[in-house]
């Protein structure tokens, strides 16, 4: 009885969560197959460990941070090279170029924003995903990536700083100073 | 408020994340400083060209079909044999009791409480750096400045923790957080070890003597616990033993070894 109770209460709680879970590891391994595999993998996980999670709390960020996880070993396995690549997480905020790029970047077709997005480094990919394509809070993403909130907000500012530079086209100089 | 710090919290600001006074003032800033402004503007754009580009992947119906039969068959692995011939029931149940009163027995020798408990404490232990990673409350002060997160610790607990922040040796402190564990409140230090992140709970010690640093594994767990100088302390990980043991170790030398004559 309670075995059957464990399956319709992960189905309940997990399931409708499947779309968060592929559309995550779809961006970040950057492959079809690749995140169906991750996603199924991830799933049977979070059913064994579904007794440590509480009842009542939010599915979704519990579940992409296995999934997350799951993308990682994953990576480290098969893509170690993507990996090794250090994040700059150096000040490069201030923007030297002001023209108004409004413009430019809402003409930006689908195709384009996509392929800006999978050419981030996977620490930035994985925070616009987490932000514009869930909505999730700083909070959640914070909780889902084991980082710092203050990390959360300049890695969002340094990705879309990333977005647009590569949306428009702009080979930037790096000033000094 | 300078640009750079602007076009950082500009990012809260566009996303709703900052607290009236710093929404304030990003927007006092931008209506003084046109880059900034600019800058906005561009990110807006990005924003609704982010949001007009269906860049959302759904899970594919095949994947939907193949991991409710793949819970299936797990579900199936993880149940015992269904149906037990009802004589069996009895009998069973009948070994439960004596088992059960077995057990209260022995739980009533004197002496033998301590294991048990300390099993008890250690699934605690466990279940609060669990919680701690799953939901979104990892710290309630993120620093990881010592002298920041040590006296956050005041007049919130009855006792003061010993904080040290041990960055240079590859163990950086994260935060603290207020746990409440063992029927009381206890201080929890996050530190991290690369990507792993380590909790280690601190109360005040219910036996005198200092106990030397244990290590169990629990659930995947390594937990390790000690009792120095009047505390209890429980480091919980998915760490390595041995670097789990090494920051133990750090802990351990900045409290001084409790005085035999008391």
């Amino acid at each position: 009885m309670q075995i059957q109770n464990k399956l319709a209460g992960f189905e309940e709680a997990v399931l409708p969560h499947l779309d968060a879970a592929y559309n995550l590891a779809r961006w970040l391994t950057r492959n079809e197959a690749d995140a169906e595999d991750v996603v199924q993998e991830s799933v049977l996980r979070a059913f064994r460990y579904f007794s440590g999670f509480r009842q009542g709390a939010e599915g979704r960020p519990w579940l992409l941070g296995i999934v997350r996880h799951t993308c990682y070993t994953w990576m480290r396995q098969n893509r170690a090279q993507e990996l090794l690549v250090p994040l700059d997480e150096s000040n490069d905020l201030e923007s030297q170029d002001l023209s108004p790029e409004a413009l430019l970047l809402q003409s930006a077709d689908g195709q384009m924003v996509r392929r800006a997005l999978e050419e981030l480094p996977v620490e930035f990919r994985e925070v616009v995903v987490l932000r514009e394509l869930e909505g999730m809070s700083y909070k959640e993403i914070a909780g889902i990536t084991d980082l710092p909130l203050g990390t959360v907000m300049s890695r969002l500012a340094r990705a879309r700083k990333r977005l647009q530079k590569s949306l428009t086209g702009h080979t930037h100089a790096e000033v000094p100073g | 408020m300078n640009c750079q710090r602007t076009q950082e919290l500009l990012h809260g600001y566009l996303d709703g994340e900052l607290d009236l006074a710093g929404s304030l003032e990003v927007e006092r800033h931008m209506q003084e400083c046109q880059s900034c402004a600019c800058v906005y503007n561009n990110q807006t754009a990005l924003r609704s060209a982010f949001t007009d580009s269906a860049l959302y992947y759904p899970a594919p119906a095949k994947l939907q079909k193949r991991i409710r039969s793949s819970l299936r068959q797990a579900n199936k692995a993880e149940a015992p044999v269904r149906a037990l011939p009802w004589r069996w029931l009895t009998a069973g149940a009948a070994l439960a009791f004596v088992l059960l009163i077995a057990f209260f027995i022995w739980s009533a020798l004197p002496g033998r409480l301590g294991p048990s408990r300390d099993d008890l404490l250690a699934q605690e232990v466990v279940s609060a750096h669990v919680r701690s990673l799953m939901g979104t409350h990892l710290t309630d002060v993120a620093s990881s400045d010592q002298h920041t997160v040590k006296p956050w610790f005041d007049g919130k607990l009855d006792f003061a923790p010993q904080v040290r922040d041990f960055s240079d040796q590859g163990y950086p402190l994260v935060g603290g957080r207020l746990e409440y564990l063992n029927n009381r409140t206890a201080a929890a230090l996050v530190y991290q070890r690369q990507k792993h992140l380590i909790n280690v709970l601190i109360w005040p010690s219910e036996h005198s003597a200092d106990s030397e640093p244990e290590l169990t594994t629990r659930q995947g767990y390594n937990l390790i616990h000690w009792t120095r100088g009047g505390m209890t302390y429980w480091a919980v990980s998915d760490l390595n033993g041995v670097e789990l043991q090494e920051l133990t170790r750090l802990i351990q030398e900045q409290v001084p070894p409790r005085q035999q004559s008391r």
